[in-house]
């Protein structure tokens, strides 16, 4: 086995652009579900908001890149707020179910064959990518062993990870941010107070899915291609994932949290691999070990839940109420 | 309703903690008009499923005052609070407050207006801090704007008058040295203290306690039951609900009385509590006896001699012989017949 080859695989998952993307999905969760307590079971959903929004109005339109962009997120915060309109009023469990569904509707609707001229259907779309790619000032050459696309699209992807990051930070320390720690505890305490838990709500919903949407973007950019199959309920969970293993109520945690699940995931695979290429595991094929990956994931998490329940940078003492 | 108030206002002069004016406009009755009423509610009636849980026909808290709701369980009184307040929209009636009409003003309104509510059972944010809970209480934070609350420039001045507003209470109500804890970590009785504390955060004109003493130890209740009345020198009104008679003797200026809904008596506490039909539906034959000290407890020994209906023993008490349960209950009908 190559254990050179297997860890240095690894390690650049820590930095891949998917990483990025799965790390700002889960920032926006963290705001959604670990500081305002909002069960969103559809940040897929925005994903694909924010994927298909831009590819669209790319393909489609033909709007220059930061337009695209702009109507990605509003995409995303007119998705939150009619989400958002009919469930925020009423208890959690009503957003979860909601959010569930409109994620799948969403995703039904792209692959439609009757909107293949726009959508794609389930081919999905292609080729939006170039009015990005025409910004990078990197001429090209090898940068830190990647070529000067890979690299423009990771300090963009992490770039934009660092900036969202600090931006969250500087919102839940404030009092706005105290506002919905109070929501996530008891809204009712927080409205006898005189405060409007339903426009907090509204908010921190918006917010968490335009982070999504941009996630979506920084996932679909470097692929040069965005398909319906990518955003599946899955991918919500992985997520969750995610921002569990990291720890909920914090800024950095969903960016660890996506750094191990990458991580772990490129190790387990390479040694499976190597395992099975070198003759060791012979009751595996390589589909299987693909699939075997996740269901150690799922353990990992379970590990995780029992033995470090605040997550890699939770507060223990959070939970110890809980 | 500025109907009934022809009188000047009360102007800054007046010391609300000697104010011996009447309180009521004209004669005391259940649903009689104030001389300054801060809360009016007429007809307002709320009903699960069969049972009429308010049925309030009129009803009106006087300004400046300490009221106290008191009933048995279940007479309708956090029901009441629901209904005032917005937490709970009633099947019919109107309500207001200062002359504002609150009929389907939400919660959050209603607190802006300056009347804020605490709930019976507590809530407290637990995993915030002490200190966090009360900021929350903070108003004119401009920092809660999602535009401002990324620069600290804006809203950290006003964040240290609201630390500092939240330091005193803290120290008023002796969780001053919990102020760093989570709120989870606290006991019973001292998130009762926090949520009091908090809801005074919000500066309100009328605060509305729901049983604000359950669980708290009585040293401390003396000390708040001091600092309740000093709410009415900061021109603050308050309502509360409260089962422990000695309070509601020692501050309320008004009592007003619920069972099964409906306001059936109200007046000052010394002639409510003499009222039979108060000591009847909730107070008991033995209410008017401070059992805090010792010149209570002799009393209650020489009422409970002189009473008959008090001694429940008989000599061979503890046996258990049918021709005694059989006379017990007999005894018991003929009693029951009495006094219908
Ligand atoms: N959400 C509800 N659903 C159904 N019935 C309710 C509800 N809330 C209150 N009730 C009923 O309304 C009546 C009044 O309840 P309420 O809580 O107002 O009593 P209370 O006067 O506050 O009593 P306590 O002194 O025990 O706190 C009770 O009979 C109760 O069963
Ligand atoms: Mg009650």
């Amino acid at each position: 086995m190559d254990f050179g080859f297997i860890f240095s695989s690894a390690a650049s998952e820590l930095f891949s652009p998917t990483t990025a993307a799965y790390a700002l999905a889960a920032l926006g969760l963290a705001v959604h579900f670990g500081y305002s307590g909002l069960l969103n079971f559809g940040q897929a959903g925005f994903m694909a908001v924010g994927a298909y929004g831009f590819a669209i109005s790319t393909l489609t339109f033909g709007v220059p890149f930061f337009v695209g962009l702009v109507i990605a997120v509003i995409c995303s915060a007119i998705f939150a707020m009619l989400l958002g309109i009919p469930t925020l009023r009423l208890r959690a469990d009503y957003l979860a179910i909601v959010t569930i569904a409109a994620a799948e509707i969403v995703r039904y609707i792209v692959t439609t064959n009757q909107l293949t001229a726009v959508t794609g259907s389930a081919n999905g779309l292609a080729a939006f990518e170039g009015g990005f790619y025409a910004m990078n000032p990197f001429p090209a050459g090898s940068y830190m062993g990647m070529n000067n696309r890979d690299f423009f699209i990771r300090i963009v992807g992490w770039g934009l990870v660092i900036i969202c990051c600090t931006l969250v930070w500087l919102l839940m320390r404030s009092p706005w941010g105290r506002v919905l720690k109070g929501i996530r505890e008891d809204e009712n305490a927080v409205r006898s107070l005189g405060k409007n838990v339903y426009a907090y709500k509204m908010q921190a919903l918006i917010i968490g899915g335009v982070l999504g949407a941009l996630a979506g973007m920084i996932f679909t950019l470097p692929r040069g291609a965005v398909q319906p199959a990518n955003y599946g309920t899955e991918l919500t969970f992985f997520l969750y994932t995610c921002l569990l293993l990291g720890g909920l109520g914090t800024v950095l945690g969903p960016v660890i949290g996506a750094m191990i699940f990458w991580v772990v995931l490129s190790l387990t695979q390479g040694i499976l691999y190597g395992l099975i290429e070198s003759g060791a595991v012979t009751w595996l094929n390589t589909v299987q070990a693909g699939q075997l990956r996740y269901i150690l994931v799922g353990v990992a998490l379970m590990l995780l839940m029992i033995f470090r329940p605040q997550g890699v940078f939770g507060n223990k003492k959070e939970l110890a109420f809980a | 309703m500025s109907t009934h108030s022809e009188e000047p206002r009360p102007s800054g002069e007046i010391d609300y903690m000697t104010d011996t004016r009447p309180i009521a406009a004209g004669d005391t009755a259940p649903g009689c008009k104030k001389r300054d009423p801060i809360v009016v509610a007429e007809n307002v009636t709320r009903s699960f499923g069969g049972i009429n849980a308010v049925d309030v026909e009129y009803l009106e808290i006087p300004r400046h005052k300490i009221t106290a709701l008191i009933g048995p369980n279940g007479a309708g009184k956090t029901t009441l609070f629901n209904l005032l307040t917005g937490f709970d929209m009633p099947n019919s009636g109107k309500w207001e407050f200062e002359g504002n009409s609150l009929a389907g003003v939400s919660p959050y309104k209603v607190a802006r207006m300056g009347m804020v509510r605490t709930f019976q059972l507590t809530k407290v944010m637990g995993k915030l801090t002490v200190m966090e809970n009360m900021r929350l209480g903070g108003s004119e934070q401009p920092g809660e704007r999602l535009s401002k609350a990324l620069f600290k420039g804006l809203w950290g001045g006003r964040e240290k008058e609201i630390t500092a507003q939240a330091n005193v209470l803290l120290e008023k109500f002796k969780l001053d040295a919990k102020k760093d804890d989570y709120a989870a970590s606290l006991s019973g009785g001292q998130r009762k203290l926090l949520e009091m504390a908090r809801s005074l955060m919000v500066r309100p004109k009328l605060v509305m306690l729901d049983e604000p003493m359950a669980g708290v130890n009585p040293a401390l209740t003396q000390s708040l039951l001091d600092h309740i009345k000093n709410l009415k020198a900061e021109g603050m009104t308050v309502l509360f609900v409260e089962h422990d008679m000695n309070m509601v003797r020692h501050i309320a200026d008004w009592v007003v009385v619920m069972a099964e809904g409906k306001i059936v008596a109200e007046g000052p506490p010394g002639e409510v509590m003499k009222n039979p039909a108060v000591i009847d539906a909730y107070l008991g034959a033995h209410h008017d006896v401070d059992l805090g000290d010792a010149e209570g407890i002799k009393e209650l020994a020489a009422e409970l001699v002189a009473d008959e209906e008090s001694i429940v023993g008989t000599e061979n008490a503890g046996i258990i012989a049918i021709d005694v349960v059989a006379s017990e209950s007999d005894e018991a009908r003929h009693k029951r017949k009495d006094s219908e």
